[in-house]
């Protein structure tokens, strides 16, 4: 007799969530073995096994979901992976890996109107486009996220307050449904579709191409200011009163700070260079000009330097560096101005290569929450205290303002979004899980969002009470009309919607 | 064995999948396990010998749970054989159960493993493999190629973050041993279930059950072959 056991998942971080689906599909037909990998969230803090598939074809990504329809399984979506969560994870089932669909198909320097193939990434969509004077209209922290998963998640940037989610910069889009049907989206056309799937989170078909329109810049740099901030109100007052004047805007927050500081930090604000400000754009442009430098200070190889975080990334080691940051962006460094490239503003996760090995092995769960204006204030203290109280205190926050949308599922506010990354170990899992339900209600009590790409603990009924039965019901009609068999989940869908 | 094994892993928050030929004794072992809250298990009727099955029982099990940790083979036989007896079909039996059998599961085990860079195999060989001795030929070397099996996993595997536990009872009270004649004292179910968790906790690469048989069997090994001829055991 053989026991096969699996360790009970004891908490909604762990990985293995069981697919209640699992019992009703014919599971006559083994997949092949050499197509099994081990997939994790950016954050590392959930993984799990699927059997991953990357085709380069529209045919092939219909013979996937052929494949799955044969052997029973489901397909998740997966672009770069930098969902910090199980966005992009289906666990015992098919991974369909886009990344080698990664084609630019039409490109029109005259316009700035770019469409693509869906596994192509920021990276390599600025480094095409920029030495003509075009940037990627919203870009995320890192570079490598694909304009497939880019729009599936309606990603933002450091400019949401002004320029919105990347759904407000895609003109059209092609798609193939799970049904086999492909379809062609707009503001004019399939509408309703336009609306779900960008931010449908890969749950009703595979993006195929994707036409954006990118932005027109006159220099390779950004003029920047550095502002100091006492406490989250001061930091709050200074996003929204800056708004008008800025292009992007970021503000750090040390989580550490309590009592009056609480929620100190410093913002970074940016703007464009006008025509005429940067006397050689021609230089400026070139992907030269933008990269980051490969070693710091100097002579510190930047690919090794996750090796030096690691033994200070704890609790004394971040609330000392924090300290010293915030003392010297309060000092010396407030109100200081500089240029610097779109790619260093931009990509600050990339700027240390691997930077999140330092949070192994346990890996790191981003919680990132979306209010009101008018409770933002009261709720993120809120937040930060009470994570101070139970003694799981975040190691980064960021906090960026927004704008509301119109897609369908939405996790946008006029407001602001407080972005924390909390460092997991074997000894604070399960205090962090009941921490983060603790805020899911403090959230949800004011009003607030929340955001699958970062997400790795919400529960199904959070999700309801954020989206609202409207959507939900709008969102549940269009998985009917698109996918019938319920052939895209991953991890996450069956985490939030596995009960519907 | 399997059975108290499953029920004392079941306590410890596992959630089971069991693999067993008979379909009403698994039923039952199950129905034990699902009846205390929290506690989960799943059931496969499978003979280990129907080895072209494997591959989509592993598959389906794994999905079930939603993932897999831990492995053990438990699956054994050891039927009686008299001192002139030379059956080639009971030795067959002997071997596909015990070796083969382990070998087509683990494999799929191994593979994941792999992969995942994670995992624990285990499997309940015997101290009848650390010596060949004249009762039951194809049973010693079912135990001892098992063994070796688990050994060469080990070293395959466990540069890359897996477990392999080899474990080597003795003599245990469980239907196999009944109106048999056993070399040495019997050890009770519970207390050989006890020390093969504590095996898997501390992920042993081979442990003893009971641990004094550790002692035993390095005297034995060491039993000069024309001594062992004449010994009796």
């Amino acid at each position: 007799m053989s026991a096969i056991s699996q360790k009970d998942a004891v908490s909604s971080v762990h990985n293995g969530v069981p697919d209640s689906a699992a019992g009703e599909r014919s599971a006559g037909v083994a997949l092949p073995l050499d197509r099994l990998e081990r997939v994790a969230g950016w954050g590392m803090a959930v993984g799990g096994m699927g059997y991953v598939y990357r085709p380069s074809t529209i045919d092939g990504v219909a013979q996937v979901f052929e494949i799955a329809r044969r052997t029973g399984r489901t397909v998740g979506l997966r672009g770069g992976g930098n969902s910090y969560g199980d966005a992009a994870l289906n666990s015992e089932n098919i991974i369909l890996d886009l990344t080698r669909m990664n084609r630019i198909l039409v490109w029109d320097p005259s316009n700035g109107r770019v469409t693509v193939e869906p596994g192509v990434t920021i990276q390599q969509l600025w480094r095409y486009a920029i030495g003509d004077g075009w940037w990627p209209p919203v870009v995320t922290g890192t570079s490598f996220a694909t304009v497939g998963g880019c729009a599936a998640m309606n990603v933002h940037g450091k400019n949401n307050f002004k320029a919105g989610p990347i759904g407000d910069h895609i003109l059209e889009f092609d798609a193939l449904l799970p049904t086999g049907e492909h379809v062609h989206c707009s503001r004019d056309g399939n509408t309703d579709l336009f609306y779900g799937m960008i931010g449908g989170f890969g749950a009703l078909g595979c993006f195929t191409s994707v036409t954006l329109q990118m932005k027109k810049i006159y220099s390779g740099w950004l003029n920047v200011d550095a502002i100091s901030v006492p406490h989250m109100d001061g930091m709050l007052y200074e996003l929204d009163a800056r708004k008008g004047q800025a292009d992007y805007l970021v503000g750090w927050s040390d989580a550490f700070a309590s009592g009056e500081t609480l929620g100190r930090g410093q913002i970074h604000q940016a703007t464009y260079l006008a025509p005429g400000d940067d006397p050689y754009p021609a230089q400026s442009l070139r992907i030269e000009s933008q990269e980051i430098p490969a070693n710091l200070f100097g002579f510190l190889p930047a690919s090794i330097i996750w090796l030096f975080m690691k033994p200070v990334l704890n609790d004394w080691g971040t609330r000392l560096t924090n300290l010293a940051k915030y003392m010297q962006s309060a000092t010396l460094g407030n109100h200081k101005r500089y240029r610097q490239s779109h790619v260093a503003f931009a990509f600050l996760l990339d700027y240390v290569p691997n930077w999140k090995l330092a949070y192994q092995p346990g890996g790191l769960i981003q919680y990132q929450s979306f209010l009101p204006l008018a409770t933002a204030s009261p709720v993120y203290r809120e937040i930060l205290a009470r994570s101070q109280k139970r003694g799981v205190v975040p190691y980064l926050g960021v906090v960026k303002r927004h704008r509301p949308d119109d897609f369908l599922i939405n996790y946008s506010v006029d407001g602001y979004s407080l972005a924390l990354d909390y460092k997991v170990t074997g000894s604070n899992r399960a205090s962090l899980t009941a921490l983060l339900k603790e805020l899911d209600r403090i959230v949800i009590a004011g009003g607030g969002k929340f955001y699958f790409a970062k997400d790795a603990t919400l529960q199904g009924a959070t999700v309801r009470a954020f989206l609202g039965e409207e959507r939900i019901r709008k969102f549940g009609a269009l998985k009917e009309r698109c996918d019938p068999e319920s052939l895209l989940q991953t991890d996450l869908y069956r985490r939030l919607f596995g009960d519907q | 064995m399997g059975a108290a094994l499953a029920q004392n892993l079941a306590r410890r928050g596992f959630r089971l999948g069991l693999v067993a030929r008979r379909a009403e004794e698994l039923a039952r072992v199950a129905a034990e396990i699902n009846a205390s809250d929290g506690t989960q298990a799943f059931i496969y009727p499978h003979d280990v010998r129907n080895y072209d099955a494997i591959p989509v029982l592993f598959q389906s099990i794994v999905r079930q749970l939603g993932g897999l940790d831990l492995i053990v083979y438990a699956a054994g036989i050891m039927p009686q054989v008299a001192p002139n007896e030379y059956d080639f079909e009971k030795d067959k039996d002997i071997l596909e159960v015990n070796l083969l059998g382990a070998i087509a599961w683990l494999n799929q085990a191994a593979v994941r493993f792999d992969r995942a860079q994670a995992g624990h195999i285990v499997a309940i060989s015997s101290v009848a493999g650390d010596r060949g001795r004249s009762g039951n030929p194809a049973y010693c070397t079912s135990k001892a190629a098992l063994n070796t099996y688990l050994e060469s996993l080990r070293n395959r595997l466990g540069r890359k973050g897996v477990a392999v536990t080899t474990l080597k009872p003795g003599p245990i009270d469980t239907p196999m041993t009944q109106g048999k004649p056993v070399a040495g004292r019997v050890t009770s179910i519970d207390q050989a279930t006890a020390q093969i968790v504590a095996a898997i906790d501390r992920r042993a690469n081979e442990a003893y059950i009971p641990q004094q048989w550790k002692f035993i069997m390095y005297v034995i090994r060491r039993i000069p072959s024309v001594i062992f001829q004449r010994l009796n055991i």
